[in-house]
C-alpha cells in the first residue's frame, strides 16, 4: 500500500508517494538522498538517525514518514548557513575533537542542539543525560560532552 | 519492514471501527516498541492505525484531586508538566527516565500501558498510584486492567483516551536498570494513597504487580527500615542471564527501601 506524504524538511516543502511501511529515515535518505542522517543500529537504540521533528529529537529510524506527515523536519543538512559555514555546534564538535569516524556525530549534534533549547546553560551530567541515546563506538564521550558545552556556549 | 496498510483516522471513533473484528491490526501510538518490533520480526501486523492525527488524545490536566493524561502525551511533556512535577513529582520523575531523549519525545503513556511489558516504567505508576484507565468504552482501575504478560483488560476494539492518576499524600519510584538495555530490572513504586498504601513492581514478573507484605509493613510503619524487613518469595519472579529470581526479590525490598526514603 501507498500513501501520499508531505512535509516541511529542512525549511522546503515536500511530498511522496511512499509504501505505508517507509521509515522517516528511508525517506530522508533514499527518497530525499539526504543521507548526513545515518542508520547504525536501525533498530531505535544507537541514535544516529536523530533528526528533529517539530523541534523534538526523535529517532527517524523508528517512525514511519506517515506519522511525520504535516511537520517540520530538520535534518543535519538544515544547520549550516547558506554560504556553508557551519553551525556552531558542528564547529565545536570540530573544534574539541568531539567525533574521531564521525559516523554518530549527526544524531549527536541534533541532539546537542534540542538540548541547547531546553537547558542553554547545561552541566556536564544534563549533557551526558540528553545524550544517553547516542552511542559512539570510537572516542568514549568526554571530548562529545567538551564539544557540546561549547557549542552551547557558542 | 513487512508491508502493511497504514490508517490514519481523525477521530476515536473511526479508529476503533477500523479496529474491529480485525485479528491482525494494531493501534499505533508513539511507535516506540510497537514499530522496532516489527522491523525485528518480533510482532506483525497487517493493517496498523495511527493515532497521531486524532486531535484531543494529548495533553495534561488537573481535575479535583487528580491529574488526567490523554493516552497520546508523549513521556518528556509528562516530565517536563508543572502541574505533574508540583502534584504527582513522582510520576513526572519517572517518566522522565524512561529510555533515552528520544524515545521519550515519541513514546506516549497510552501506548506504553496498552502494551504491558513486563519491564516498562509506567505500568508501576499506573498500579501503584491506583489510578484510573479510560477507555472509549469505559473506566478500568489498575487493579484491573494489568492481566499479565503484554497483556491487558482492553479488548480489541478498545482504545484508552487517558489516564486518571490521584494525587498521593506520598510517593516515589526507584528502578535498578539493566546497564545495557535502560529497562527496569526491577522498578518498584511506592504510595501513600487515600485507598491505603500501595506498593508496585515492575520488571520482576511476567506483568506488574503489588506486593502486600510491603503494603502492610508500610501501613503500619512507612520507613524504608520497615519496607527491607520485608521477606519476598522468589516464587513466580522472572531469572535469566541478568539476575536470578532470588535477586529480584532481594532488589524489591531493597528499591522499596529507597523509594520510601526518597519519598
Amino acid at each position: 500500500m501507498t500513501i501520499h506524504i508531505s512535509m516541511k524538511v529542512n525549511g522546503k516543502a515536500v511530498s511522496a508517494d511512499v509504501a505505508a511501511s517507509t521509515t522517516l529515515v528511508e525517506f530522508i535518505r533514499e527518497h530525499l538522498r539526504l543521507t548526513g542522517t545515518h542508520v547504525g543500529c536501525n533498530t531505535a537504540q544507537c541514535g544516529a538517525c536523530t533528526v528533529h521533528v517539530d523541534g523534538r529529537a526523535v529517532k527517524s529510524c523508528n517512525m514511519l514518514a506517515a506519522q511525520a506527515s504535516g511537520a517540520e523536519v530538520t535534518t543535519i543538512e538544515g544547520l549550516a548557513s547558506a554560504n556553508g559555514d557551519m553551525h556552531p555546534m558542528q564547529a565545536a564538535f570540530k573544534e574539541h575533537h568531539g567525533l574521531q569516524c564521525g559516523f554518530c556525530t549527526p544524531g549527536m549534534v541534533m541532539s546537542a542542539l534540542e538540548l541547547k533549547g531546553r537547558f542553554p546553560n547545561a552541566t556536564d551530567e544534563q549533557i551526558r543525560e540528553a545524550l544517553d541515546g547516542n552511542f559512539c563506538r570510537c572516542t568514549g564521550y568526554q571530548n562529545i560532552v567538551k564539544a557540546v558545552k561549547a557549542g552551547l556556549a557558542a | 519492514m513487512q508491508a502493511f496498510q497504514l490508517h490514519q483516522p481523525n477521530s476515536v471513533a473511526s479508529a476503533t471501527q477500523q479496529r474491529a473484528g480485525k485479528d491482525d491490526a494494531r493501534f499505533l501510538a508513539g511507535g516506540q516498541s510497537l514499530l522496532a518490533a516489527m522491523r525485528l520480526g518480533l510482532n506483525s501486523a497487517s493493517e496498523l492505525i495511527d493515532l497521531s492525527k486524532i486531535p484531543g488524545l494529548a495533553g495534561i490536566k488537573v481535575d479535583g484531586n487528580g491529574i488526567v493524561i490523554g493516552a497520546m502525551t508523549r513521556h518528556a511533556d509528562v516530565a517536563a508538566s508543572a502541574d505533574v512535577k508540583r502534584l504527582i513529582p513522582a510520576l513526572a520523575a519517572l517518566a522522565g527516565s524512561i529510555g533515552d531523549r528520544q524515545v521519550r519525545n515519541m513514546g506516549t503513556i497510552g501506548g506504553s500501558i496498552a502494551n504491558a511489558d513486563p519491564a516498562a516504567d509506567y505500568p508501576a505508576a499506573v498500579l501503584g498510584l491506583g489510578a484510573t484507565v479510560q477507555t472509549n468504552k469505559r473506566a478500568i482501575a489498575a487493579d484491573d486492567f494489568f492481566k499479565g504478560f503484554y497483556e491487558t483488560a482492553l479488548a480489541e476494539d478498545e482504545l484508552i483516551t487517558s489516564v486518571r492518576f490521584p494525587v498521593p499524600t506520598k510517593g516515589a519510584y526507584e528502578k535498578f536498570k539493566n546497564p545495557a538495555s535502560r529497562f527496569a530490572l526491577v522498578g518498584v513504586f511506592v504510595a501513600q494513597t487515600a485507598g491505603g498504601v500501595r506498593v508496585a513492581v515492575t520488571g520482576a514478573a511476567g506483568s506488574v504487580f503489588r506486593v502486600s507484605a510491603i503494603e502492610a509493613a508500610l501501613a503500619g510503619n512507612w520507613s524504608a527500615a520497615a519496607a527491607k524487613a520485608v521477606r519476598v518469595s522468589a516464587d513466580g519472579l522472572n531469572s535469566d542471564l541478568h539476575a536470578s529470581a532470588e535477586y529480584r526479590a532481594h532488589l524489591i525490598t531493597v528499591l522499596a527501601a529507597r523509594a520510601v526514603a526518597a519519598s
